[in-house]
């Protein structure tokens, strides 16, 4: 709140890389990414994006380079650490607590906010019921936030793929971060419900004022509503700017958007 | 919602309170002529075995682990309360004392190795727990063999006969109410979360090894518990009473009661305790018996006799009365208003 924007960005990886046997996935990934700002990361297939999201978010661990969450550190943290610290992210292919209730998968996150003990818990004391209700309260906020309010006892592997995706969200929003990573959020939405996803985004940055750092397959999408693009491909970044510089850039035009077809047919 | 519950605990109440009575009236009154005695023991087999299949769930159903030494846990809940109680015998204490305080002892001594066991097993990813519990408690029956104070290989007597089935009885309600209050709390939710998706867990702040070394260490205290009900109600054993076969009907009364389901669980274990102890002259069949109902319940029904459901009298309440209950009713409420 404080800070100035630029003295201390949110996000900071240094030369962050990873190689699994000859690989090298990601090689020398440097980012900032400020308070509230909308960050687009694209590149092909493969280009190791998913896998930024899994070294940012600890599980895996990088061979080289280090990461820093307004200023501090993560390096060597847990993967609940820094979600702790304040990271939270959704997955590319979806990763809920399917058997669970759509309201419990949200609850299940929120640990941190709840601080009743064992002995709370077995005895059902007044200070188990009033954190519990307050848990159901936010959650309830959140899920209506994304737009499944009235879907709290469904069981979460039953919604349609479209409302998984946003249950993601809601989840990822539940822990309290400052930072939130979210993988090919709108895949296999249709563009009703990609337009609905860009207004939830929206609104989730101007009401938390949090960063949001985006992979997206979509270009008009990530052209549409980001601040700065990162282009990877073969783990490697071969651009960064506004979306004007990244679309007129020649490296990108030959490494991602010359391949566009050829990608969009491939997931058709 | 909070009413809701209250209202449910109490029903519930009321319902284990009735059925004791029931018990009661029945034994008190010789309902079964010369049987009573006989049947009363059964009771009390079946009252610590729902204890110990409840806290194998825990880890199965709950966790969705595999365990398959928890006789193991067992073993040493009844010997550390054995132990306990044979040392505390003739000190003044008031027999329900001694028994309290030697169970407590029993489950944490359990509770202790359950700490032991799961830090290492429970760190690693796939079905490590299932072999390491089979070595556990294969190592437990070995040591206490070869250990005077456990009757080195030979069977250990004169415990003191301090479990009777009215004791038993409610014990083994609490050991049940306490599992269900975990269960049913940020505890629980956390891992059945971790079972769902233990990447999605650690991803949504739970730290995943934490949850599931607690959760394992609450299955064995329990165990612990059992095992010292047992103890005090056979009043000898020997450390091969607590063997695999041990385990394996324990993990099949899970199965078929139902894998998640306390209800499962109690239900499970009562009918499967008892039976067989009352065709007494076919108990070599009784794991031939075992292996039939487990196969017709995995073909039948794969989530065991009752699934992940629960039994609350608040529900039969409800139908009966033809009422909603208020908690769906102020849902919609909310919903209505924002
Ligand atoms: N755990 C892993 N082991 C080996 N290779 C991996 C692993 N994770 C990712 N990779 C490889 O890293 C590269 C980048 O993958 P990924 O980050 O998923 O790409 P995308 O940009 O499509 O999200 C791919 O070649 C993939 O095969
Ligand atoms: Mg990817």
């Amino acid at each position: 709140m404080t800070g100035t924007e630029g003295t201390m960005p949110v996000l900071r990886a240094q030369n962050l890389g990873i190689q699994f046997g000859g690989l090298k996935a990601v090689d020398s990934f440097n980012m900032e990414i400020g308070e509230s700002e909308l960050v687009g990361l694209i590149g092909p297939n493969g280009a190791g994006k998913t896998t930024v999201f899994n070294l940012i978010t600890g599980v895996y661990k990088p061979t080289e380079g280090s990461f820093y969450l307004n200023g501090q550190s993560m390096n060597g943290k847990k993967t609940h650490q820094i979600v702790e610290a304040g990271i939270a992210r959704t997955f590319q292919n979806i990763r809920l607590f399917k058997k669970m209730s759509v309201i419990d998968n949200v609850k299940a996150a929120m640990g941190a906010k709840l601080s009743y003990n064992l002995f709370h818990a077995v005895f059902r004391t007044p200070s188990y019921w009033k954190q519990e209700e307050e848990l159901t309260k936010r959650a309830e906020e959140l899920l209506q936030i994304v737009h499944l309010n009235g879907k709290e006892d469904y069981e979460a592997g039953n919604l349609p793929y479209g409302e998984q995706r946003r249950l993601e969200i809601a989840r990822a929003l539940a822990t309290d971060m400052k930072l939130l990573l979210l993988d090919e959020p709108a895949a296999g939405m249709n563009p009703t419900e990609t337009e609905e996803l860009l207004e939830i985004i929206n609104y989730i940055r101007d009401e938390f004022k949090i960063s949001v750092l985006l992979i997206e397959h979509d270009m008009s999408l990530v052209m549409k509503i980001c601040e700065r693009i990162s282009v990877l491909d073969f783990g490697t970044t071969i651009a960064a700017g506004t979306p004007e510089e990244i679309a007129n850039h020649p490296k990108v035009i030959e490494a991602y958007l010359g391949k566009d077809d050829e990608e969009v047919e491939e997931d058709a | 919602m909070e009413k809701r519950f209250k209202v449910s605990y109490f029903l519930n109440f009321l319902g284990v309170l009735a059925v004791f009575f029931l018990f009661v009236l029945l034994f008190e009154n010789n309902a079964f002529g010369r049987s009573t005695q006989y049947i009363k023991g059964i009771s009390t087999t079946a009252c610590y075995t729902i204890i110990m299949v409840a806290s194998l769930n825990l880890v199965v159903g709950c966790m969705g682990e595999f365990s398959l030494g928890h006789a193991g846990f067992v073993s040493v809940g009844a010997y550390a309360s054995a132990i306990v109680s044979n040392g505390l015998t003739g000190k003044g204490l008031p027999d329900i004392a001694l028994f309290l305080v030697a169970l407590l002892a029993g489950g944490i001594a359990a509770g202790l190795t359950g700490v032991l066991v799961g830090i290492p097993a429970l760190r690693l990813r796939g079905d490590y727990l299932a072999i390491v519990t089979i070595a556990f408690a294969e190592i437990i029956r070995v040591l206490f063999c070869n250990l005077s104070i456990t009757g080195g290989g030979k069977t250990m007597s004169g415990i003191i006969k301090l479990s009777n089935f009215y004791w038993s009885f409610w014990i083994m309600v609490v050991c049940i109410t306490v599992m269900y209050m975990y269960v049913r709390s940020r505890f629980g939710r956390t891992v059945k979360a971790i079972r769902e998706d233990y990447i999605a867990a650690s991803a949504s702040g739970i730290n995943v090894t934490y949850y599931k070394v607690l959760t394992f260490t609450v299955a064995a205290f329990f165990a612990g518990i059992g095992g010292g009900v047992y103890a005090h109600y056979m009043t000898a054993m020997i450390p091969t009473n607590f063997n695999f076969m041990y385990s394996a009907e324990l993990l099949s009364e899970v199965i078929i009661g139902g894998i998640g389901s306390i209800t499962g669980s109690i239900i499970g274990a009562s009918f499967l305790s008892s039976l067989p102890e009352m065709m007494r002259q076919f108990s070599q069949y009784r794991m031939l018996a075992y292996s039939v109902v487990l196969v017709l319940v995995m073909i039948f029904k794969p989530g065991g006799i009752f699934g992940a459901w629960e039994f609350s009298l608040i529900r039969v309440y409800e139908r009966l009365t033809g009422r909603k209950g208020g908690w769906e009713k102020s849902r919609k409420k909310t919903e209505g208003g924002v």
